[in-house]
């Protein structure tokens, strides 16, 4: 090698390690999710997972209180949410609380001043503790479908912090020139928000915010009258990639990799769905309003309160904390006692070819509407004498596994036995195992309980 | 140590008194500067510089080029507040965008789209004026005119993407913005909102001519460099004398796949595969949207996109069932 060639060489390499500065280390892990050859794998680094577990762990519980102490409200005055407790289990509380949220050097004089008594509200940081207390209670009992029996704390958004590391004012975008020329439009400004991508950089104000709508695809393959812009895709784009940001997941975590519309795909996709609404629902309800309380330092640019996007809980993983269960430690926060109303069973429906019949929890006893709705089954049964029904039961995540196993037959054989009644033959009638019975990530949803019946 | 012609540039360069070209016929302009010889420019190409020919069509779309490139440049740089040290950091993000949706085909102001108008024109009218040069310039020197109709390839997809396909949905916010990453997002958020472009066969075509010239490309250079050592760079000779590079070449083809193109046809592969790149990949863009509004939909209903296997449990839209959230 002469010089000119290794002087070259050396050119090369130095090239080769610029253009991959911004590339991780191999090897990835790679896990099929679906159907072979579809693309729908789950690719992740296991050094950044890794670090990402350890960046976040639940921190270990309080001992429980000692029981037999007399009701908060006994003690304390002007005790407006946590009523139900009593005084050791909100002591217990409001010393999590501080851990949680207050700065180390004021603990409890981050709510409180010292020398006024406890129940004054002279800090506005206490009527924003106390609103949101109302909100986790409200996460908790209402947003089952998105937070499971998992639910949220405190500790799940400030992880020590006052002000939770994720939030979202509306953004006025970056300065440009006034006059005739330089309109952002919106976008091209590799903002954080997007994942430095050059897409709409406020992706959080319509949709979060507000209510957008998010689907941009056509629902039928000709031209019929849906119009949805290349703007509008981009800013629901936007939001895809703080999604996927925020929990550290690719597309297909939630979508199919075929159709970004299509429901064939993971369940984690209803999850997020009731993510979205649950955000707007916090932001417009409880996060907005405390606008008023705030003072001026702690408001957007916009003059608007700091409110609640996916990373705010989730903070780089899929479930917050990877999933510790904090909230049973601390069921003061759960609303004991007020959640308990058992959900009405869905409707049966048709979906498609396909008609899905709901049951109760722990229950294998046919909806009323059942039959009415199996009429579209029978029907094609009796046009076509040699085709056959195909049923297959389900059950949710709670509970024994063989005692669902169980129960999801007899879900089956349950709707079996309203076909032979409306005249179809027990033979022509197949029960058919589910492949997968992953419906049901956590808790008890009523999607889950259900019987599927289809014409084959 | 490497022989002589396994070099990754070109190793032969001729030095002779400087070519001024063949006779040209009356014109208003004739060629202008001194020819010189550059080492460099003979490492990867002809080491002659000049003469020039610019002409009226060269100098009326070069014009037309700067006004376009200025105004999207201008632009660009208003848009971080004339910040030099930020308009260098930010340029990949930077665009000129066309205009909002709510304006369809009328005139918007400059600062929502009227400069991309603008922009557009005189950028069109660029590429058309270098478009008729090519074509005058290959018949000023008694050549076909190849390189022009593929050029010609290359401007329908541009016409289709930037005017044409606009026109036809009656709305300028089609189009695709001026800038780096902001016409790649373009590109991703085309296929998403018309439901994955994986799915329309004009698209597909154009990927597989696409691939194709680059595999064509590769084994035609390779061939040629191979046989070089017997002269074989002299395609045109060897077209109709056929010598021992061109009955080696075409041994080793027919020995390794069974086929061969000849010296004549591997330049119509090329061409051919070349051209058809944007005219498919054009056709595929005009449909979209104008009569076909999701790819995906439309795969499913002609057997395009065979059904797969549940590996899922079903999973219900929930925005669909009674009472949902908004």
């Amino acid at each position: 090698m002469n010089a000119n060639t290794s002087r070259l060489a050396a050119a090369a390499g130095v090239a080769a390690a610029l253009l991959l500065a911004g590339c991780e280390r191999p090897p990835m892990e790679s896990t099929q999710q679906g159907f072979r050859g579809t693309g729908m794998v789950d690719i992740q680094n296991p050094r950044i997972l890794a670090a990402r577990a350890a960046a976040n762990v639940a921190p270990a519980p309080t001992p429980p209180a000692e029981p037999g102490s007399p009701p908060a409200t006994s003690v304390y005055k002007n005790v407006q949410v946590l009523t139900d407790l009593s005084v050791n289990d909100f002591n217990r509380l409001m010393v999590a609380i501080t851990t949680w949220v207050a700065p180390p050097d004021k603990a409890c004089l981050y709510c409180h001043v010292e020398g006024k008594d406890l129940s004054e509200d002279n800090l506005y940081t206490k009527v924003v503790a106390r609103r949101m207390l109302q909100m986790t209670r409200h996460i908790n009992a209402d947003w089952k479908k998105h937070v499971a029996d998992t639910g949220v704390t405190c500790y799940t958004c400030h992880r020590g912090q006052a002000v939770p590391a994720n939030y979202w004012t509306a953004d006025p975008g970056p300065r440009t020139t006034r006059g005739l020329a330089g309109s952002r439009a919106g976008q091209n400004a590799a903002a954080q928000s997007v994942a430095l991508a050059s897409l709409p950089y406020d992706p959080f104000s319509p949709f979060l915010g507000g209510a957008q709508q998010i689907r941009v695809l056509a629902p039928q393959a000709l031209p019929n009258g849906h119009e949805a812009s290349i703007q509008q895709t981009e800013a629901t784009y936007g939001l895809m990639m703080h999604i996927s940001q925020a929990l550290g997941e690719n597309c297909t975590f939630c979508h199919n990799s075929r159709s970004f519309a299509s429901w064939e795909g993971p369940p984690t996709r209803a999850t997020a769905w009731y993510g979205i609404r649950m955000v707007r629902d916090l932001n417009a309800h409880y996060l907005e309003p405390l606008g008023k309380t705030y003072p001026a330092e702690r408001l957007g640019p916009l003059g608007d309160a700091p409110k609640a996007n996916c990373a705010t809980c989730h903070q780089g993983m899929h479930k917050p904390l990877g999933g510790a269960n904090m909230l049973k430690d601390y069921p003061a926060l759960a609303a004991v006692g007020k959640v308990a109303v058992a959900a009405p069973v869905p409707e049966p429906v048709v979906v498609g070819e396909m008609v899905v019949v709901y049951f109760g929890v722990g229950s294998a006893a046919l909806h009323d509407a059942a039959p009415k709705t199996l009429t579209t089954i029978v029907a094609k049964l009796k046009a076509d004498p040699r085709a056959k029904a195909t049923v297959s039961g389900y059950h949710s995540a709670t509970g024994d596994a063989a005692a669902n196993q169980e129960l999801a037959k007899n879900r089956a054989v349950a709707v079996r036995d309203a076909l032979k009644v409306a005249g179809i033959a027990e033979e022509r009638v197949v029960l058919v195992k589910p492949i997968a019975v992953q419906a049901n990530v956590a808790g008890e949803d009523p999607q889950a309980r259900r019987v599927e019946v289809t014409v084959k | 140590m490497a022989a002589e012609y396994q070099n990754i540039f070109t190793s032969v360069q001729v030095r002779s008194p400087v070519h001024l070209g063949v006779p040209m016929g009356p014109s208003s302009w004739v060629r202008q500067g001194k020819p010189f010889f550059a080492y460099w420019a003979g490492k990867i190409g002809d080491a002659q510089i000049g003469p020039f020919y610019l002409g009226f069509l060269g100098l009326a779309s070069i014009v037309c080029g700067v006004i376009a490139i200025e105004i999207i440049g201008l632009n660009m740089w208003a848009s971080v507040n004339w910040d030099p040290v930020q308009f260098v950091r930010q340029l990949p993000w930077l665009a000129l965008e066309p205009p909002p949706p709510e304006y369809g085909l009328r005139i918007p102001p400059l600062n929502k789209g009227g400069w991309w108008l603008i922009a557009g024109f005189f950028l069109t009218a660029s590429i058309l004026l270098w478009w008729l040069r090519t074509y005058r310039r290959a018949r000023a020197l008694g050549l076909g005119t190849h390189v022009a109709w593929a050029f010609a390839s290359a401007i329908w997809l541009y016409l289709v993407l930037g005017f044409i396909r606009p026109l036809l949905m009656g709305s300028w916010s089609e189009a695709v913005p001026f800038g780096i990453f902001p016409h790649l997002d373009w590109t991703a958020a085309f296929s998403i909102r018309y439901g994955n472009l994986f799915y329309n066969p004009f698209h597909a075509l154009s990927i597989a001519f696409l691939y194709g010239s680059t595999m064509l490309f590769a084994m035609h250079g390779a061939t040629i460099l191979a046989v070089s050592r017997f002269a074989g760079e002299r395609e045109l000779e060897q077209i109709t004398d056929r010598g021992t590079a061109s009955e080696r070449a075409a041994l080793f083809w027919r020995w390794t796949m069974g086929f061969n193109a000849t010296m004549e046809s591997i330049h119509r592969w090329a061409w051919w595969f070349a051209v058809l790149t944007p005219l498919t990949g054009g056709i595929g863009i005009l449909l979209t949207g104008t009569v076909v509004d999701n790819w995906y939909l439309w795969a499913v209903k002609h057997g395009v996109a065979p059904p797969i296997p549940d590996v899922f449990p079903p999973v219900v839209d929930p925005a669909t069932l009674p009472g949902a959230p908004q």
